[in-house]
């Protein structure tokens, strides 16, 4: 059996698919988490469930990659149930999505969520009279407390099994007279037809008069006949109402939407909510910009004084096990295990203590609903870069890491978009790089430098983008986002989603720290990597003022950016680095970190969204702007360092 | 009193006038760089003509009725400068003047075809300005180009005065009457609930051209500043209360960007 969510973004279908499954799919106060859908399997009463969590919709009007997407999964996969989860303080627009599921004719569930944020706004819904009008049943839950989940999966396995009993709705989704004949004599032209179309005949005849292109080319390779009928009816319609066709049966969904809405719906007045004080404080004109500015440098400033309090509590309960000195000579046995060994207390002294707090923060960030805040903020500065407010979004997230923040670059409308967003992710540093930038500057130079390699990443944002603007024009299209109401953050939610993350980097990324700490103490001690950094030293040495080893780190580091301090440790010996490089190298040694080349991981998301060529082109033109930067950097710095 | 006149005193009100602030017999003067006392003279036989309301020391504001006048030669001249700018590739200091010739004598019919000619062009070249919309009682630019097969006769004209979303105040309310842009811009508003006769209230203007937060059936949305400015809505319709009407009144005559 299969459930599928469907809904409008944002409104708890990852939260409930989290509840159902038990999954740790990404949940976030933001519009667009989901950007592919997910399955998950849950066992009620014996019985094994698939469930399917759709990209959060508005419509079924297929502009956007994630219509599509949950279109043909609905209309093509045919899921046993299909719950549709509601924002039950937003009823009106949820329910114009909610009539066009009906159209479909899917076995339905209405999941009528965060009930108790309505209340708190001071509202109210009569789920019988909802259920009766809609002849769908209606569940209302609290998916992040997992209130009405039982019920709620109680009724969609009933449905499924086809032991409900649906009654016939009062409201059922009608049109208009003059709009409904035509519905009708398309609908009987294309049954008449026999044109094995999969999707059922009356939603293909709507969505052939609302001028569908997808539907559209589907019915014109079968036949051309029906295209001409359709016009022709579409044609009468829009004489009719002196409007195009697909704005009346718009209209005609959100009259029927605002019915309903009006008929269950109660509202009495509430005081101003915190909320909405919230709101003021971070879209003010001038405090607005402080708050957005604040989320970032404290998510900064956060991550290095958290850290560096963690990393100092580990290192001092592992000090007895920190090996005094590296071993890079000597036979080969143990020359690997001290580079294991290293590497893996690297990992939980360096890494770890510096992640935990970043992810934290970032939970709680993402949970509150700050980050549509800075996007309405941001828009502005955003044109400037050919982008518009949404995409400061994926940038955020690029500072955690940027695989996800790519891929969540979805949310943007076109494809240009979508590049330009990407290419100034590559350019957002990421906790790995983050924790270079913290091991080599701010331990070693100072905080305040480290922050400002940070302001000079950003300024390089900045310019590079109106480069890439140029490189690659076209029309940008305007910032159209939901703005979804401030929340606490769950506690329980930020847990689990740093444990998420932090789990990611201890399964997947620490036997890679370990295999690489003690491969490349071995290539040392062995001198094969005097060679490549000698190769490397016109443009390490002379022009970035590095040590000769920088070579070979920068290589290492294009697998994980933790590598470069990782490396630099196995083969220096970890505690005081200010023994073998001098302030402005250990600076210029970041901030090449920072910027040179997205890492593997980052380079193969580029090419699986954009392909090949434009990862190399991207990869290639983050690699330009570090050398030269980082000539001038080094120049500069040695003046004042 | 010529046409011409008429059309350009209006015309300079519309720009001039600010937050609904009176515009003085000295504005005038320094736009057009005349005497004050020939300026003042003028502004009587407007007053006269019901196009202002004109008191001595303060100066005069629009009517309905001269707003209508100042909307139709502004958007005919900013139209003007678009087919200059963009097909006659006329440079950008040069488009101004000659369009402010050509302006008075461009017939309504010419100015329709314009609009369609030129794919519905929503800012003036030389200074980003919004072009007015037409005065005929569509509700989007697909339905001009839908029913411009059959004719224009049969559409009615506009009574109201629209005003678009990015030129009113936060706390003000307006029900929407016209949205223009391409088919997918729109769509996608239709979806989100801004259905013409909605009713839209303003909730935040962010400073620096940036987007604006309007109230729609119960959600809230950000729309960046070209999609908002393409939103017009009718201030002068009686859904509103006395007491937001007259707010009203002050917070939406600023159109001057």
């Amino acid at each position: 059996m299969t459930i599928a969510l469907a809904g409008n973004a944002n409104v708890g279908k990852s939260v409930l698919f989290n509840q159902l499954t038990g999954s740790s799919q990404i949940i976030g106060n933001w519009p667009g988490k989901t950007v592919e859908r997910a399955v998950g399997t849950l066992n009620f009463e014996g019985q094994k469930i698939t469930v399917v969590d759709l990209p959060g919709i508005y419509s079924f009007s297929t502009f956007s990659m994630e219509e599509l997407v949950s279109r043909e999964y609905i209309a093509l996969e045919n899921p046993d149930v299909v719950v549709n989860v509601i924002d039950a303080s937003v009823l009106e627009r949820n329910l114009f999505f909610t009539l066009q599921l009906i159209e479909m004719g899917t076995p339905l569930v209405i999941c009528l969520n965060q009930v108790d944020a309505a209340k708190r706004k001071g509202m109210t819904i009569d789920r019988k009279k909802l259920e009766k009008m809609l002849g769908v049943p209606v569940v209302p839950t609290v998916a992040i407390r997992g209130e009405g989940i039982y019920e709620l999966t109680k009724t969609a396995v009933e449905v499924a099994r086809k032991n409900y009993k649906n009654r016939k709705a009062e409201a059922p989704v009608k049109y208009g007279a003059e709009i409904e004949e035509r519905i009708n004599k398309l609908d009987q032209a294309i049954q008449a037809g026999n044109l094995q179309l999969r999707y059922p005949s009356r939603w293909v005849a709507i969505k052939l008069l609302e001028n569908d292109p997808e539907i559209k080319k589907l019915v014109a390779s079968k036949s051309g006949n029906l295209i001409r009928t359709s016009e022709a009816l579409a044609a009468e319609i829009s004489s009719i109402h002196n409007e195009p066709c697909f704005a009346v049966m718009a209209y005609e969904r959100y009259s029927l939407a605002s019915k309903t809405a009006l008929e269950v719906l109660q509202k009495s007045e509430v005081k101003t909510t915190i909320s909405e004080t919230l709101d003021w404080i971070t879209t003010h004109r001038a405090i607005g910009y402080l708050t957005s500015a604040g989320v970032l440098v404290g998510l900064l400033l956060w991550t290095f004084t958290a850290g560096n309090f963690l990393s100092g509590l580990l290192s001092g309960a592992l000090s007895f096990l920190e090996p005094v000195d590296p071993k890079v000579s000597g036979p080969i046995l143990t020359v690997l295990w001290n580079g294991i060994f290293g590497g893996l207390v690297a990992g939980i002294t360096l890494i770890i203590p510096f992640v935990i707090p970043f992810y934290l923060l970032l939970a709680m960030i993402e949970d509150s609903g700050i980050l549509t805040r800075v996007a309405f903020m941001m828009d502005s500065a955003m044109h400037k870069i050919g982008l518009h407010g949404k995409a400061i979004i994926p940038l955020i997230l690029g500072y955690g890491c940027n695989v996800p923040a790519i891929h969540s670059t979805r949310i943007m409308e076109t494809r240009r978009e979508r590049l330009l967003a990407a290419f100034a992710i590559t350019f957002a540093p990421c906790a790995a790089r983050t924790i270079v930038i913290l091991g080599l500057v701010s331990v070693f130079v100072g905080i305040e430098w480290a922050l400002a390699l940070y302001a000079i990443d950003i300024i390089l944002i900045f310019v590079l983008g109106r480069i890439a603007l140029k490189i690659v024009p076209g029309k940008s299209t305007g910032l159209i986002m939901e703005m979804h109401a401030f929340k606490v953050p769950s506690l329980s939610v930020v847990a689990k989603q740093t444990w998420t993350r932090t789990k990611s980097i201890i399964y997947m990324v620490f036997p890679i720290y370990i295999v690489g700490s003690a491969a490349v103490q071995a290539l040392y001690a062995f001198g094969v990597l005097e060679p490549v950094s000698n190769a490397m030293s016109l443009l390490t040495v002379t022009w970035l003022g590095l040590p000769a080893i920088a070579g070979t780190l920068l290589i290492f580091g294009a697998i994980r950016k933790e590598f470069i301090l990782l490396a630099l440790v196995a083969i220096y010996g970890a505690t005081d680095l200010t023994l073998f490089l001098t302030p402005v190298q250990l600076t210029v040694l970041a901030f090449i970190g920072m910027i040179y080349i997205p890492c593997l991981a980052t380079v193969a998301a580029l090419a699986k969204e954009f392909g090949w060529k434009a990862a190399i082109v991207i990869s290639a033109s983050n690699l330009a702007s570090a050398i030269l930067v980082g000539g001038i950097v080094s120049r500069l710095l040695s003046l004042v360092l | 009193m010529s046409n011409k006149s008429v059309e350009d005193y209006l015309k300079a009100f519309y720009l001039l006038s600010r937050n609904g602030k009176s515009v003085t017999t000295t504005d005038i003067s320094q736009h057009f760089a005349i005497a004050p006392a020939s300026v003042t003279e003028m502004l009587k036989k407007l007053a006269d003509r019901g196009y202002i309301e004109y008191s001595p020391y303060h100066g005069g504001v629009l009517t309905d009725k001269g707003l209508q006048i100042a909307e139709k030669v502004a958007r005919k001249h900013r139209l003007l400068e678009r087919f200059l700018h963009d097909v006659l590739k006329m440079g950008d200091n040069t488009v101004h003047k000659e369009a402010c010739e050509m302006e008075h004598a461009l017939s309504d019919e010419a100015e329709e075809s314009l609009c369609r000619f030129l794919k519905h062009p929503d800012k003036c070249p030389d200074d980003g300005k919004i072009i007015p919309p037409c005065d005929l009682q569509f509700s989007s630019c697909e339905e001009c180009i839908a029913i411009h097969r059959k004719g224009l006769e049969e559409v009615g004209k506009r009574r109201q005065n629209l005003v678009s979303i990015i030129h009113l105040k936060e706390g003000f309310q307006g029900r929407i009457c016209f949205i223009r842009g391409e088919h997918k811009v729109l769509q996608r508003l239709l979806d989100m609930g801004l259905t013409p006769g909605t009713c839209i209230d303003i909730v935040r203007v962010a400073p620096l051209g940036g987007p604006i937060e309007v109230s729609v059936r119960d959600s809230k949305l950000a729309l960046g500043q070209d999609i908002a400015s393409n939103v017009f809505v009718d201030v002068s319709s009686e859904i509103l209360s006395e007491r937001r009407f007259r707010r009203r009144r002050r917070g939406w005559t600023d159109r001057s960007n």
